[in-house]
């Protein structure tokens, strides 16, 4: 019944038991065990393939926060599944392979906890029908990235490139939230497929672009889009399992998914087509541009998973077209692209993943990435060296592999773009396969440099850290499963694209009826192969002519990059935080009371005033009785000589009164639970007090001007009438009716006649918790701070 | 915390007994009279604060070996755990329910799963503030 948020929560419940499993199991390796859950998800999903690709789609709800339209819904659709199954799938293959690529001091159970969290909230992401719960999710895939990133913490650039990534992602991620609030302020729904059916009504609605926008920057910098691209090339520091799962395969797809998910919302709208289209082209050409002249293999894979990012980027753009058109020949025909996008998307997990593990080989064989310190590994490392034929040709699009096919769909696609009638196209269109072409030709390059750098030429096995040799078995059956795919899904491509491509393509353009493309190799002598030719031709000179050209890359400035303004822009920010904080943190306890008070009078006395709520009615109160006056004289007596206290202990005392008196108080006015609340709070106070007797330092009169002895007293008054005008504004006025009547029931409601504790313990029971776990994290600040003070105390993971 | 006081010892054996027991009469108490689980929680720590008080903390360690930390962090979970429970009989988050029963020896009595959820809070309660005043007290 709810396998699909099954399916969702099960990585979370393996990662909760990987520290109770990993005690138990001794020697034998844990990632045996995180294997299952891929596994056995995988499998989940692809019993869900028939009934998908026969159109259907799969809702399973439960009740979260109903009042306020947040629900753990979870959705599956074509494009959902395709998500899950590379999840799933990917997420099988890169387990088994860490098993073999982590060194017995890496620490099992935090990495496969992280990978773990990271795939559960993967799966949200892709599964959650809801805004809001897909956002949660989207901010958890972030922070195990982070997690990853760092998992070798000790060294400088993982910390710094986990920074990196969280800082720009979550931003980005901020934004997103804000556009996921103004599509809910425009339409009153939460749910996807809800905003895609009602959207129409809003396309002329004051926050429609900024809610496109914001959506966008989130799905920008979480699929690193130029000019927020930056943040990738340093996520390499992760491992390199990680690098294949997140950082190629799905995670920074995240983006790509909403992108499509979004698209039958803002779709069809020229500024959405040329945004998506044109960041993408960009992100295209310079992720191909820049990763040839990497000498890092993994920064190479970086920069190119950054470059295929742009180009389903761009398709997704361009295939946004077909939503102006809805059913009929011309939607079908730039529907194209959307169709490429997605059969791209996954065929560039399975030759990229391939990659990735190839240089996690590589690395782990040799001890080394950098090509100027590789070559000649062909005779050394066979199998490796097949795998990266293959998958680097994939890459670069070459036929009898499935990166071939998508090429060629996005080369259709982009010349298909150049005849489209609408948004302007006409003028620049003939741009799109310029820069299609453009890039893909130093795709080639790179492609080449990556297989001819690594295997060929003469081995320098001199600065090698040892003698290569094939790894065992267990790390090469992965890429090996991605080879066989890479291949088989050239012959046949159909399967995937009926089964799975159609019903995605239909989810995200529903206009479109008719049949999808069908996938074929063969075309005939049209442009597009043309192009593939040119490509071959010209890249082949480009890479045997590489020194001649490379001085191309010297022209832009050393200083003219996004990281150096991403670096210096951290500087500023710590800098500028640091001089707030030191003007404003002076350790005088007295101004912080000051800032505090200020503030509040400020903000509460302010609004009170501004808004015209002050308005004070005593008639209706009853007469003040001879007890409650003698409390109050007592209390006032108490209060003022306070200040005047020669020492600590009738200080303490005075405030005691304060204490108890308004403890009498609560029994005047019969709340007994308040009374006795505050009696044992009093009591735990006073015991505190004792404890830090020792601690305190010796109690001085205020020797302060007398001109900021006036300002404080002038606070303090001032405090003091705001909170009695708002006591006596809040008895004397109704702004609206009173909700008390409601708990006058709680016997029948909630079987409790203390209506106090039923409000707290039932009908408010979620304040309670989440007071509780507030409590709870000030009971473990309290214990961290005096702990750890002076570098005692656990310690054990601490280095 | 060394006082070597006979008399503050010898009155907190019998106290520290009858404010425990006051303290599970609030903590049971609360659903229909005054009490409930932050007040049980607080009173019950109270009792374990004098104890801490009048005698040294090994020896309080040694005959009542609770770690507060964890007994915080248990009361958490218990407070949430109760709250999903009714998630899996279609309830909402938190949602409470109680019913009539009749028992051996107590008669016809209520039951309130509000019960669980408020010793989780008690146990919070009282985790957090003994450990907050042990950690001051053991700080050289």
């Amino acid at each position: 019944m709810y396998l699909l948020i099954l399916a969702i929560l099960i990585p979370f419940i393996a990662t909760a038991l990987i520290p109770l499993i990993h005690k138990r199991i001794g020697a034998f390796h844990i990632g045996w065990f995180v294997l299952l859950v891929p596994l056995a998800l995988f499998l989940i999903f692809i019993m869900q393939i028939p009934a998908i690709s026969n159109g259907e789609t799969l809702i399973q709800a439960v009740n979260w926060i109903p009042s306020i339209g947040i629900n753990f819904t979870v959705y599956l659709d074509g494009l959902s599944l395709i998500m899950a199954l590379l999840i799933t799938g990917m997420g099988s293959l890169v387990v088994l392979y860490s098993i073999y690529y982590l060194s017995s001091s890496d620490s099992f159970p935090h990495f496969y906890a992280y990978l773990l969290l990271f795939m559960g909230a993967m799966l949200g992401v892709v599964l959650s029908d809801n805004l809001l719960v897909l956002y949660v999710f989207w901010e958890l895939t972030s922070i195990s990235s982070f997690l990853l990133i760092a998992f070798w913490y000790h060294r400088k650039n993982s910390r710094y490139g986990a920074q990196k990534s969280l800082l720009i992602t979550v931003f980005g991620g901020l934004g997103m939230l804000a556009g996921f609030l103004m599509l809910h302020s425009m339409t009153g729904t939460f749910s996807i497929r809800e905003t895609v059916t009602v959207i129409g009504q809003y396309t002329d609605h004051a926050l429609f672009y900024p809610a496109m926008f914001l959506v966008l920057l989130g799905a920008f910098t979480k699929s690193a889009q130029f000019p927020f691209h930056i943040w990738l090339p340093d996520a390499m520091e992760a491992p390199t399992p990680v690098s294949a799962y997140l950082h190629s395969a799905t995670m920074v797809k995240a983006g790509l998914y909403l992108v499509a998910r979004f698209t039958p919302i803002f779709g069809g709208t020229a500024e959405w087509f040329w945004t998506v289209t044109i960041v993408g082209l960009i992100t295209l050409f310079w992720g191909a541009f820049c990763a040839v002249r990497q000498t890092d293999l993994k920064a190479l894979l970086a920069y190119s998973t950054i470059s295929q990012l742009g180009l389903i980027m761009s398709l997704l753009g361009l295939g946004s077209a077909a939503l102006h058109f809805g059913d009929g020949e011309q939607g079908a025909l730039y529907g194209l692209a959307i169709f490429a996008a997605l059969f791209h998307m996954v065929n560039h997990s399975t030759f990229k993943g391939a990659l990735f593990m190839v240089v996690g080989i590589v690395d782990h064989q040799v001890g080394t990435r950098d090509i100027r310190r590789l070559g000649g590994l062909m005779a050394f490392l066979p199998i490796t060296f097949t795998f990266a034929v293959i998958g680097s040709f994939s890459m670069a699009g070459l036929p009898l592999l499935n990166g071939f096919l998508s090429k060629e769909m996005f080369f259709t696609a982009s010349v298909n773009a150049v005849s489209l009638p609408i948004f302007g196209v006409s003028s620049w269109g003939l741009l799109i396969p310029i820069i299609a072409w453009t890039a893909s030709v130093f795709t080639f390059v790179y492609c080449m440099i990556f297989v001819f750098r690594t295997f060929f030429g003469a081995p320098q096995l001199k600065k090698l850290d040892r003698k290569p040799v094939e790894p065992s078995i267990g790390m090469l059956i992965s890429p090996a499963i991605l080879c066989v795919l890479i291949v088989g899904l050239f012959f046949a491509p159909n399967l995937l694209g009926d089964h799975l491509l159609k019903p995605a393509l239909h989810g995200i353009i529903p206009g479109i009826s008719g049949a999808a493309p069908h996938i074929s190799a063969w075309h005939g002598f049209n442009t597009e192969l043309f192009m593939t030719l040119g490509i071959i031709a010209v890249g082949t000179l480009l890479f045997l002519t590489f020194r001649s050209w490379y001085k191309i890359y010297l022209i832009q400035p050393a200083g003219w990059n996004f990281t150096v303004l991403y670096n210096s822009l951290l500087q500023d920010l710590k800098r500028a935080a640091n001089w707030i904080t030191t003007h404003y943190m002076t350790g005088h306890l007295p101004a912080y009371f000051a800032y505090i008070f200020v503030f509040f009078i400020a903000a509460a006395g302010g609004t009170l005033i501004s808004t015209g709520a002050l308005s004070i009615d005593l008639t209706a109160d009853s007469p003040i009785t001879t007890y409650e006056g003698m409390l109050i004289v007592v209390m006032a007596i108490a209060a003022i000589s306070i200040p005047f206290a020669k020492s600590r202990l009738t200080a303490i005392l005075l405030n005691g009164v304060l204490g108890f008196s308004i403890a009498i108080f609560f029994v005047l006015f019969r709340a007994p639970d308040l009374a006795l609340t505050q009696l044992v709070i009093e009591t735990v106070t006073t015991v505190l007090f004792l404890l830090c007797f020792n601690f305190l330092p010796e109690w001085k009169t205020e020797d302060s001007s007398k001109r900021i002895k006036i300002r404080n007293a002038v606070i303090a008054i001032a405090a003091g009438v705001t909170v009695t005008l708002i006591g006596l504004t809040v008895n004397s006025g109704r702004l609206f009716e009173s909700i008390s009547g409601y708990f006058e029931d709680s016997y029948e409601l909630a079987g409790g006649d203390n209506i106090v504790n039923a409000i707290l313990g039932d009908f408010r029971a979620f304040d309670t918790m989440l007071e509780s776990l507030v409590l709870f994290i000030a009971g473990l600040g309290v214990y961290t701070l005096i702990r750890l003070k002076h570098g005692k105390g656990p310690g054990k993971d601490e280095h | 915390m060394n006082i070597n006081d006979v008399i503050l010892k010898t009155v907190s054996k019998g106290a520290v007994l009858i404010i425990l027991t006051f303290g599970i009469y609030l903590f049971l108490s609360g659903h229909n009279q005054p009490g409930g689980g932050f007040i049980g929680g607080l009173v019950i720590a109270s009792a374990f604060v004098l104890m801490f008080l009048s005698y040294d903390s090994e020896t309080v360690s040694d005959a009542l070996p609770i770690d507060f930390k964890k007994l915080s962090a248990f009361g958490v979970l218990l407070a949430m755990l109760s709250g999903i429970a009714p998630m899996f009989f279609g309830g909402a988050f938190l949602a409470q329910s109680f019913g009539y029963f009749n028992l051996p020896i107590f008669g016809k009595t209520e039951l309130a799963t509000v019960t669980v959820f408020e010793a989780g809070i008690a146990l919070t309660v009282v985790g957090v503030v003994v450990n907050i005043i042990l950690s001051i007290s053991e700080d050289e």
